[in-house]
């Protein structure tokens, strides 16, 4: 493991080091911690959801479907509302505070209303306050990081994030096999989670401000630790950062170089049908998969936190618009395993592994490349514009490929969307051939 | 405040916070303990086979035997139930054989189908790609049909859907209905988001089921046909279809008001000759699939809203007149027994 804490107060900065010894900052970590709590939290109750809806309060989860789909959009807009607000404000640990503390409030309804529409209640709180935290945390995390190591950075956060994700349901689910009907304490233990994360977030995280940046990056031990910086650099930076004017503004995203990012993000969304259908393929293909069905997304996530910190490393090195373009051959190759005729054990657990290496190369890498390609003025708003067109292409893209699925079947419309896929892939990598060598480069 | 402070402030509240925690897991497991344990609540006893007059469902009586599949006589419905070994969410029996489709507890929760005869010998097993929430029998006890949902995973949601199936008693599989040719005003339609669920069969070679659209939040009721394979939709705004023993009319659950997690369904009849639509008089909202105890009463459940995890089977008649009644207390999943033969 080559996660450490870099409170030690030998400087990193040029001195040689030897290969995956390299650290990351403190406040990622946290950072990282905060959101593996949280995920614990939220993952712990969505997986219980369906069968309390259906076991315990006896009613049928067509109702909870639709709410949900429709509050997916509710978080698209917020997200963007968020982002720049935190921007504009130049407070995004407050920002990302009110979106972790959001979720935990809706936590504490639920221990004294444990009927259905509090659960919708929490659903949607907790979607809301993931469209408010996102992208100011993705800010922290890229103030708290040398902007040659983003990538990296990403990687540990997505990891220690997935972590929490898989846990959350497996806490849920042992406590459900120790005491059957025991709902209430399920809930009772993702309010102790959020509570924790929310703690740790307010407390030990550092206030730390985008615009202050680039003066306090002249200092060499800038965040030598977390504590320290709020301590003593922040108030100089605070000061500096008030002198300026706030400059976010949405079109500085449109118009700088994230264009052609969102564009491609947009693009290459599209093409990405969705875990579900991939998952439904392998079932309808063989009794394996229908068997672990339930799991299948367990083993993506298992995959996407092994490969989120190699990959993060591996952007820092290459070039996080090159990672994130051919990342999208780990989604090409589990459409076209998916569809092969292999063994159906095989084909699922290979398939599971391309679909968690396209999240690893894809999701952390992203935010690190829009960071990448943003100021400080604006990072929080190109963050969720980023996270927004992917989230809203896979959207559309669902839509649009249950029409292919219907029209030629299953099998053929996958690899119609992996031709398409292979066709895009080489474009892509034309329209952001700017962007492809400039892994350690900040843009002015 | 310094970090040493804020970490040993974080510490304390995660102590109370996980022991908290600990404290109410011990508490449910003790009270859980103790309710699985006690004597049910309700009589228990009867004799051990199911054959054609009785009624088979799930116990929700707490005590022991709680969601364990029980029956009781048509005749006497309050009288003593029944209790067998077996645990199931959802259970149909009729023509010599018993569907139980339940949930597998386990670190990963599993799904499955288990087709047994009425004495209890297995028949068949697959397993479900979600949790149960529905399952008929053919009037000959040769096809079995199963709902289930499947729901997503938030970073990679589809949503939602439900995913129906029909096996044949020996567990072959008859494919996926979503593949099916479905014709709407006589053209066939091709909706993204349609689901199938709820079926009733008619014979062993056609039965009805509800298909719903999502995006448009429209449901039809349709015919399937196996050998075209071909569902052809009749009615709209008609869910969760139960045809009647005559073969005359199918009761169902209307939407009446709001929709999404508001949504109100009132039981009604529709008339398959005429094409009339009866609302019946039951005010409460009802989300199940309607069982007939004969031509003239239906019979559905309804969960209690003080104790989660406990219902009720309620009677009403089918012609709207007279008001519903407790068929059978704590008790969950109708299923009337027709025939006892083993065909």
């Amino acid at each position: 493991m080559y996660i450490s804490l870099r409170n030690a107060p030998a400087s990193t900065g040029s001195a040689p080091r030897a290969r995956g010894v390299r650290t990351v900052s403190s406040t990622v970590i946290t950072l990282g911690v905060v959101s593996m709590l949280t995920d614990i939290s939220s993952e712990s109750v969505s997986a219980v959801l369906p069968l309390y809806v259906t076991g315990m309060l006896g009613l049928s989860v067509i109702a909870f479907g639709l709410i949900d789909g429709l509050h997916q959009g509710v978080s698209a807009v917020v997200r963007i509302a968020s982002g720049y607000t935190s921007d504009r404000i130049d407070r995004p640990k407050w920002v990302a505070f009110a979106g972790y503390a959001a979720a935990m409030v809706a936590r504490i309804g639920l221990l004294f209303a444990s009927g259905f529409a509090a659960l919708s209640a929490v659903i949607v709180a907790d979607r809301i306050g993931k469209g408010i935290r996102t992208a100011p945390r993705d800010v922290m995390i890229t103030i708290a990081s040398p902007p040659a190591d983003l990538g990296r950075a990403f990687g540990v956060h997505r990891m220690l994030d997935n972590i929490g994700a898989a846990l959350g349901p497996l806490i849920a689910f042992v406590i459900l096999l120790v005491v059957p009907d025991g709902y209430a304490v399920v809930f009772t233990a993702s309010l102790a989670f959020a509570v924790i994360g929310v703690l740790i977030l307010g407390l030990i995280v550092p206030n730390l401000r985008s615009r202050g940046k680039t003066d306090a990056a002249l200092s060499p031990d800038r965040e030598a630790s977390g504590a320290a910086l709020s301590a003593t650099a922040a108030p100089v930076r605070n000061r500096l950062a008030r002198d300026r004017p706030a400059r976010a503004r949405m079109t500085d995203v449109w118009r700088g170089p994230m264009r052609r990012v969102l564009a491609v993000s947009g693009l290459l969304g599209i093409l990405t049908i969705g875990d579900g259908f991939v998952y439904l393929v392998l079932q309808s293909r063989s009794d394996f998969a229908a068997q672990w069905f339930p799991l299948l997304y367990v083993g993506t996530n298992v995959a996407f936190l092994a490969f989120a910190i190699p990959f993060g490393r591996l952007a820092d090195r290459i070039g996080r618009a090159r990672v994130f373009v051919f990342g999208h051959l780990g989604l090409l190759a589990a459409y076209v395993v998916a569809v092969l005729a292999w063994d159906d054990a095989v084909a699922t657990v290979l398939c599971l592994f391309f679909l968690g290496a396209f999240y690893a190369a894809t999701d952390g890498v992203l935010a690190a490349l829009a960071a990448q390609l943003t100021t400080p003025d604006n990072r929080g708003t190109g963050i969720a514009a980023a996270q927004t067109v992917v989230a809203v292409s896979r959207f559309l893209s669902a839509a649009g490929f249950g029409v292919l699925w219907f029209t030629v079947g299953p099998e053929v419309s996958l690899l119609i969307v992996a031709a398409a896929l292979a066709v895009a892939i080489p474009l892509v990598l034309l329209l952001l051939r700017p962007f492809l060598s400039s892994a350690r480069q900040v843009p002015a | 405040m310094n970090p040493r402070r804020a970490w040993a402030i974080i510490a304390g509240v995660a102590l109370v916070a996980l022991g908290g925690t600990a404290a109410a897991g011990a508490v449910a497991w003790a009270q859980y303990d103790e309710r699985a344990n006690a004597t049910s609540e309700v009589a228990t006893g009867g004799p051990a086979a199911i054959d054609e007059g009785r009624i088979v469902f799930r116990s929700t009586a707490s005590g022991r035997g709680y969601g364990h599949v029980a029956s009781v006589s048509a005749a006497a419905p309050e009288g003593e139930r029944a209790v067998s070994d077996a645990v199931c969410d959802r259970v149909d029996a009729d023509a010599g054989i018993i569907s139980c489709v339940r949930t597998v507890r386990g670190i990963t929760p599993s799904y499955t189908a288990e087709i047994t005869r009425l004495d209890g010998t297995p028949l068949a097993q697959w397993p479900l790609a979600g949790i149960p929430s529905r399952t008929r029998i053919s009037p000959s006890g040769e096809l079995v049909a199963t709902t289930a949902f499947v729901t997503g995973h938030s970073y990679a949601t589809v949503g939602f859907s439900t995913d129906t199936s029909i096996h044949r008693r020996d567990g072959e599989d008859l494919g996926d209905l979503e593949q099916w040719t479905l014709l709407i005003d006589g053209t066939p339609s091709a909706p993204v988001d349609r689901n199938y669920w709820g079926v009733t069969f008619i014979d062993d070679t056609s039965f009805y089921a509800t298909v719903g659209i999502a995006s448009a939040g429209t449901t039809y009721l349709v015919r399937g046909d196996i050998a075209t394979r071909t569902f052809t939709a009749l009615a709209e705004n008609v869910e969760c279809p139960s045809l009647s023993p005559d073969g005359t009319r199918i009761a169902f659950k209307r939407l009446t008001a709001g929709s999404g997690p508001d949504a109100h369904w009132t039981p009604a009849v529709y008339d398959i000759g005429t094409g009339d639509i009866q609302l019946l008089p039951e005010t409460r909202g009802i989300d199940d699939q309607i069982e007939w105890l004969d031509d003239d009463t239906i019979l559905y459940g309804l969960p209690r809203d003080d104790v989660p995890g406990d219902s009720d089977i309620w009677a009403l008649a089918a012609d709207g007149s007279g008001s519903a009644r407790v068929f059978i207390a704590h008790a969950w999943s109708p299923a009337v027994v027709h025939d006892g033969t083993d065909g």
